[in-house]
């Protein structure tokens, strides 16, 4: 299988690891990312709160430089915002002709065009939940995460604009839970997992934004996660190299590391930590990663356990809609 | 569809501005005041205004009130009022608007969160790319001197595991790159009714 | 054109609704000028109104009209009237022919010489049209006076009183295994605080032994054929396994099986029964019924507990469903309402947070009949909460998942928050974006409940949470929303909350109103003949609709539909006869060549074949007029009466007005 790949800004430099990892686990998986050529910024949130048809006609400048490699209609994104940025720009593209005629007369100042909808913008996540599946990530598993409690976040963007894919309910998504599970991790339910990480707020304001981090890592310190797993370099920014500033500010001692999910698989399929990147993340994780195959997985009681006679409790509600292995792993403990 | 009914019916206000320049339908007259925008809102609580409130002061067209607000510059663009809005208002997207409208009004109070952008956006389109470092010393300089040295230790983790650039890098098609910009910048100043 | 053919054009005003687009002046002048067979042409202000009647009338008597046009509003509304005052004249109702220039002229656009344009063109249509016309007959058929009554919730059990007190035979079809609907879950009711059981059940006893009411429960409707006045419905009685002749619900099969499940229906989930079992004690009818899927013996072959203890040896592991069939004039349909499924809402966090409740769930837990006895407690079902938060406007007023308002949710939310307060004292608080309580004795329930220090909080919750951030949050569930009053975000520590859950059409709405052939709404409840005017009526003859399954409604709401259907039956059944439109097909045996393409085509079952003389027949009866098997004999040899092919063609070359115009251009 074969895919434009749009690494986005961070990827370049700050989350170098998530690219790393990214072009690791996938060649695992037998799957090739043609980056594309001479990428521009997305733009982040910050070109569209200053510009409207300039901010989407830079993004149409990626859509048009995939679009020129034959044969490749499927773009991957691994960053949440560079994700949003192209499908949401695609999008208007597509349903706001008068922005579309702008943005294409502006594309053609430069010698480009592009025709909305012949791209397919995908996140990675997505990529590997529904074209590769867990069956077949399970199946690469050499070393099979044991003992780790992971708390799975995806942050705001993966799921939310009605962009939503199968499966990324924009409240209670569990593509990564089951991904993490897949890989032979204990997935705890991490309330937090769609809050905002606060993006750029640390920058705005300390106040606001180190306190949506701290709500962040003290929600995973508060359900005994070992490690937070990402999805998005900015999310990782924020409480990784952050959270020691954060720490600091509230007079916390919190440390969580935070790991992309494609570290975690490439840990999971045997991959070497150089490889992932493993190393470069602020908050140490060598010592979460120490416990893996340490503690085994204690097995889920088959079938409804039996009530005592003088159980007064009621009964929880029935879930009529899949839930998150970590949600169904709790009922099960009840 | 709504919005062009309501436009066709009276007098050019604050309210049609605001929903003129957010692309697609913003459905700003639909709303009906619930608050769970402003209750789902991560950084609402540090908002002058809730969005909901926000709205409510576009209906009543104050607009200078509206246009100084923190509210859009407190935003996170995290979607989560959007999604949630029984009455699907497309939240977020006016959120844009609004700092638009303000940074071209030079409205706002607290030029921080503006500043910000403007910098940010100057790196990529002469280079085409962010540039995290000219970013930050730029902005912090400017905006939050104290936090240089706040920050020291975490600039210094960054560097040490090799994740911050020192130099930008420049896209191959910088050219074309900066007229598709001027050619849009150009379009961007009319605004259609 | 005859010279028998003489038509009389009237243009309605319609006030200006109407007059204000289309010149009607010129209209009716101009028809009265061009058109052939014309010979009175007049406008009116109000056509439907007793002078415009008359006029017409007038003109028949006085000018010997032989077809009437009236150009006006739709059909829908007065074809009726004018059809009657051709009828009182001395005209065949079926020589009167009406042209809608109000639906589709006036109504649609604002350009006045367009607007004439096209009227002129569709009174012109009808005149061509009626000059085809051809008297016909009513077809009565007689009305069965036994009713059927689907669902046996309050609303099905008053329109069964109502009917069954006025001398007619009612058979009532439940689902469930008893009668009572989701009235018997509840525990008290708005506005009075009347215990639900206690007003319910005496209805539900005297519609269970009344002489005129067989009582189906544990029953389906698997098919209706027919048409108004003569139905034929089947049945499936289910099989409760338990012999009802003998059986004297005593109730020590209950008390003796040993497996216990959780009660999904009538306790909501919160409480349990047994494999064999009554829905609640006041069950009506008093027999049990045995859950097949979770009885020992049906899975496993053993036990046999309820057989062995049963005094009268009423239990029959053998019994199968009965299938019945009954003939009925009429059928309501009353089949009520599914409560919306709050897991829908992940962020308030409902089967996730062990304490977040709905509003079914509490009605059970307030019940003093229910799992806890009525002691209003945390899931642990020990302790009692010091603080509760009730949450309006649940999956309602929502565009992500229904866009109506549920009507009945403050008032619940009200109720709710009296008894919590009254029970336990604890800190109560209600959520709300407004207030909603317009019927009688609403609003004073609502500042009945203000007195008693209950908190209104003015938001619509955005999220319910157990993820401490501050002091004062542990162990709470925290209830997040901006309190719009003070425009300020609020986070607020309760231990429980109750989600008032709005209402939804039954998941199986959309079959049911297939088998009785009636349509559902875009938001699936059953659709009313006229919102305003009509509510309990269907535009199928002889099908009613009463109660939630038209909408989402409180209990004297839906009484007062019950019981109006109930009226309307008993009134076609006093009537003893039903006229119907005599809009119907025919076969010219002649012309048949028995190939019976039509056979398969009827919508209706209309058409049987007739296997001596080979060839097709319509039952004139079933026949509702579509035209289907007309369009579709190969010889031509079906009619199709009031839309015969010289009417529908003349009508044609009316609206484009060939004969008016000069010919057209030849292509060259």
């Amino acid at each position: 299988m074969r895919y434009s790949y749009f690494p986005g800004c961070s990827l370049e430099h700050n989350s170098e690891a998530y690219h790393r990892s990214s072009l690791a686990i996938t060649k695992a998986l037998g799957i090739e990312l043609v980056e594309i050529d001479d990428w521009n910024c997305c733009g982040a949130t910050e070109y569209v709160s200053l510009n409207m048809v300039a901010a989407y006609a830079l993004i149409a400048r990626n859509l048009a430089q995939a679009a020129k490699a034959p044969g490749l209609d499927q773009l991957v994104a691994p960053c949440s915002a560079c994700y949003l940025n192209l499908s949401k720009c695609d999008k208007y593209l597509r349903t706001s002709p008068s922005l579309a005629n702008k943005v294409s007369q502006a594309l053609a100042a430069g010698g480009l065009s592009y025709q909305p909808g012949s791209i397919k913008v995908r996140h990675l996540l997505d990529v590997l939940v529904q074209d590769v599946g867990y069956a077949a990530v399970t199946a690469r598993v050499t070393r099979p995460l044991h003992g780790l409690r992971l708390a799975p976040y995806y942050g705001c963007l993966i799921s939310r604009p009605g962009l939503r894919t199968v499966d990324h309910d924009p409240e209670y998504p569990i593509s990564l839970d089951k991904m993490m599970t897949a890989l032979g991790a204990e997935v705890v339910d991490y309330p937090y997992k769609t809050h905002c990480c606060g993006g750029h707020m640390t920058q705005i304001s300390e106040a606001t934004g180190f306190e949506l981090i701290r709500q962040l890592v003290k929600g995973a310190a508060d359900y005994q996660a070992d490690a937070i797993v990402t999805i998005c370099p900015m999310c990782q920014l924020n409480l990784d190299a952050f959270q020691g500033s954060m720490n600091r500010y509230f007079k916390m001692n919190y440390h969580i590391p935070v790991l992309y999910f494609t570290q975690m698989m490439g840990v999971a399929f045997g991959l070497e930590a150089d490889d992932l990147g493993i190393g470069s993340e602020l908050v140490d994780a060598r010592p979460t990663m120490a416990k893996i195959g340490v503690e085994l997985p204690v097995p889920i009681p088959e079938g409804a356990p039996k009530r005592k006679r003088d159980d007064k409790s009621l009964p929880m509600p029935r879930a009529r809609r899949e839930t998150a292995p970590s949600a169904e792993a709790q009922e099960a403990k009840r | 569809m709504v919005d062009q009914a309501i436009r066709q019916s009276r007098p050019f206000t604050f309210l049609d501005e605001v929903q003129n320049r957010t692309p697609g339908e913003s459905r700003l007259l639909m709303c009906i005041q619930c608050g769970t925008c402003g209750g789902s809102c991560p950084s609402g609580a540090d908002m002058e205004h809730t969005p909901r409130h926000i709205f409510a002061m576009i209906r009543a067209d104050m607009r200078e009130d509206v246009l100084k607000s923190n509210t859009p510059w407190y935003c996170v663009s995290c979607y989560y009022c959007t999604v949630r809005c029984p009455q699907d208002v497309h939240i977020t997207e006016i959120m844009y608007t609004l700092k638009r409208m303000a940074v071209e009004a030079k409205l706002y109070d607290d030029p921080t969160a503006p500043d910000f952008s403007k910098v940010f956006i100057n790196w990529v389109e002469n280079y085409g790319r962010a540039f995290e470092l000219g970013l930050m010393s730029q902005h912090m300089l400017r905006h939050n001197p104290m936090g240089v040295f706040k920050m020291a230790d975490m600039g210094f983790g960054m560097v040490t595991k090799g994740r911050m650039a020192f130099t930008p890098k420049r896209i191959r098609g910088i050219a074309g790159f900066k007229k598709i910009i001027a050619k849009a910048k150009e379009l961007e100043a009319v605004h259609e009714i | 054109m005859n010279d028998d053919v003489r038509i009389g054009v009237y243009v309605c005003h319609c006030g200006s609704n109407i007059a204000g687009t289309v010149d009607v002046e010129s209209v009716a002048r101009w028809a009265q000028d061009s058109l052939p067979g014309v010979v009175v042409g007049r406008d009116y202000k109000f056509m439907c109104s007793s002078l415009g009647q008359e006029l017409i009338e007038k003109d028949v008597k006085e000018l010997g009209l032989t077809r009437v046009v009236v150009a006006a509003c739709s059909p829908h509304l007065h074809e009726a009237t004018f059809r009657d005052a051709c009828r009182r004249a001395g005209l065949n109702p079926f020589l009167f022919e009406m042209a809608s220039i109000r639906e589709q002229v006036s109504w649609v656009t604002s350009d006045k010489s367009i607007a004439t344009e096209k009227a002129k063109a569709l009174v012109s249509g009808a005149v061509r049209r009626s000059a085809h016309l051809e008297p016909l007959e009513p077809f009565v058929v007689d009305i069965n006076p036994n009713v059927l009554v689907v669902g046996g919730g309050i609303a099905g059990i008053q329109a069964t009183l109502e009917i069954a007190d006025g001398g007619s035979h009612v058979y009532l079809v439940e689902r469930e295994p008893s009668i009572g609907g989701h009235m018997a879950q509840l525990d008290k009711t708005f506005p009075t605080l009347d215990c639900s059981a206690c007003i319910l059940t005496p209805k539900m006893f005297t519609a269970g032994q009344h002489r005129n009411v067989t009582l189906l429960a544990w029953s389906e409707v698997e098919k209706v054929e027919g048409f108004i006045g003569n139905f034929t419905v089947t049945i499936r009685k289910r099989a409760r396994k338990v012999q009802t002749d003998i059986c004297t619900g005593c109730g020590v099969c209950e008390e003796k099986c040993p497996k216990k499940v959780i009660d999904d229906v009538f306790e909501a989930g919160l409480g349990y029964r047994k494999a064999i079992y009554r829905p609640f004690p006041q069950a009506v009818p008093k027999y049990p019924v045995i859950d097949v899927e979770n009885c020992t013996y049906f899975q496993r072959g053993t036990c046999k507990a309820c057989e062995k203890f049963c005094p009268t040896g009423a239990i029959d592991f053998k019994q199968e469903d009965e299938i019945i069939k009954v003939e009925v004039g009429n059928i309501i349909l009353a089949t009520g309402y599914d409560l919306f499924d709050c897991g829908r809402i992940p962020q308030y966090g409902y089967g996730r947070l062990a304490n977040v409740f709905t509003s079914m769930e509490f009605e059970r837990l307030a019940n003093a009949a229910g799992p806890t006895g009525g002691k209003v407690v945390l899931r642990d079902g020990i302790t009692t909460p010091q603080s509760v938060g009730i949450v309006h406007c649940v999956g309602s007023r929502d565009r992500n998942y229904n866009k109506y308002c549920s009507s009945i949710c403050c008032m619940q939310s009200l109720k709710f928050a009296h008894i919590v307060k009254e029970r336990t004292g604890a800190r109560v608080y209600n959520f709300y974006i407004d207030i909603r309580t317009p019927a009688k004795a609403y609003d004073e329930f609502y500042q009945h409940v203000v007195e008693e220090g209950i908190i209104f909080v003015r938001g619509k919750v955005a999220e319910v949470t157990d993820a401490a951030r501050m002091t004062g949050e542990d162990g709470k569930l925290i209830i997040q929303v901006e309190d719009t009053l003070v425009g300020k975000q609020r986070r607020i520590p309760v231990d429980m909350v109750v989600l008032s859950a709005g209402l939804e059409p039954r998941g199986d709405a959309k079959e049911t109103a297939k088998t009785f052939g009636i349509s559902c709404s875009m938001d699936g409840w059953f659709i009313e003949r006229h919102p305003k005017l009509d509510p309990v009526a269907t535009m199928t003859d002889g099908i009613f609709i009463a109660g939630a399954c038209q909408g989402p409604k409180d209990i004297p709401a839906a009484v007062s539909q019950g019981a109006a259907a109930g009226a309307r039956v008993m009134g076609l059944i006093n009537q003893q006869h039903v006229s119907l439109e005599p809009v119907r097909a025919s076969v010219n045996a002649d012309q048949c060549s028995g190939c019976r393409i039509c056979n398969n085509l009827c919508p209706f079952n209309a058409i049987a074949f007739l296997e001596d003389r080979a060839v097709s027949e319509i039952n004139p009866a079933l026949c509702q007029g579509c035209g289907t098997c007309v369009a579709a004999c190969p010889a031509g040899a079906i009619a199709g009466a009031h839309y015969s092919n010289d009417q529908i063609m003349s009508q044609i070359e009316g609206l484009l007005m060939l004969d008016l115009k000069q010919p057209a251009p030849v292509p060259a």
